[in-house]
């Protein structure tokens, strides 16, 4: 049943990235990626990670692609763009995707936890990722004690304190630069 | 476990969005190409943070911190240049002077 969604949610996710891609209108485009964006929140919901797809939906889905559609609507960009000629660089683009796809998917598609626990121990025998990683016996153990947010705060506050703090001077910086390259006259 | 094929897919739409930043020439177009780039490595973090251990969504936190970052200025370069060229075809912005 997981699979299932899993899968479904997968091909929608592919299907509208090639559309966001392939359309012509940018403001299509934009709305294809907000319909990727949502089926990987739902992988996410999947995968355990139920904090990480709430905050994709709020700020990806949300913030940054209102952004996009605001910034389309100021410039009125709702025009189709010239098609896509089929020049010598597009066969050299399409080529390069796919030679990288079909290296990546193989390899990747039988990847498995016991394989990255193998690759962590660098032993001769296929290990037990349970016993490998302590943390996927303690983290049921953690969401029961702290709840979903608090099992991704803890690292987020402990050991990962100082970047977190650096990611503020960041979006301040990002905040500055945006005012002073958008306004017209300072 | 799903972890074989989250990685796959995530790898797939990776390589959709190095595709859509060579195809295109269109910068706002090219832009939601890097956000779908983004968005298939938070896949992979969230993916291995399923075997690894929770401190790989801090990094997925981390990625996305940098992409509102990043969507803000870009934009707001994207609007500056807009105003100088009135085009956002990279195809005819090509020099750095205005």
């Amino acid at each position: 049943m997981v699979e299932a969604v899993f899968w479904f949610f997968a091909a929608v996710a592919i299907v509208s990235a090639l559309l966001v891609v392939t359309m012509r209108n940018p403001i299509a485009s934009a709305f294809w990626l907000v319909c990727t964006m949502l089926c990987l929140a739902g992988i996410f919901f999947l995968l355990q990670a139920q904090f990480i797809g709430a905050i994709q939906i709020l700020v990806y889905a949300g913030a940054v692609m209102v952004l996009f559609l605001f910034v389309i609507m100021l410039l009125n960009l709702g025009r189709d763009d010239a098609a896509l000629k089929r020049t010598p660089t597009w066969f050299a683009a399409v080529l390069l995707a796919g030679v990288l796809a079909s290296q990546l998917v193989p390899a990747l598609i039988r990847y498995s936890s016991e394989r990255l626990a193998f690759e962590y121990t660098r032993s001769a025998v296929l290990a037990d990722p349970r016993m490998v990683f302590d943390s996927t016996l303690s983290a049921a153990q953690a969401t029961l004690e702290r709840g979903v947010p608090g099992d991704i705060a803890k690292p987020l506050f402990e050991h990962y304190l100082v970047p977190f703090e650096l990611t503020s001077i960041l979006l301040l910086a990002a905040i500055v630069g945006a005012v002073v390259l958008a306004k017209r006259r300072i | 476990m799903l972890l074989g094929p989250s990685l796959a897919v995530s790898a797939i739409l990776f390589t959709i969005g190095v595709a859509g930043v060579l195809l295109r020439r269109n910068a706002i177009v090219i832009f939601m190409c890097v956000e779908l780039m983004l968005n298939a490595v938070n896949l992979t973090f969230v993916a291995l943070s399923q075997a690894y251990g929770s401190s790989g969504q801090v990094f997925v936190f981390f990625v996305m911190t940098v992409a509102a970052a990043e969507a803000a200025v870009g934009l707001a370069i994207i609007l500056s240049i807009y105003r100088h060229h009135k085009s956002v075809d990279l195809q005819q912005i090509n020099l750095l002077r205005g």
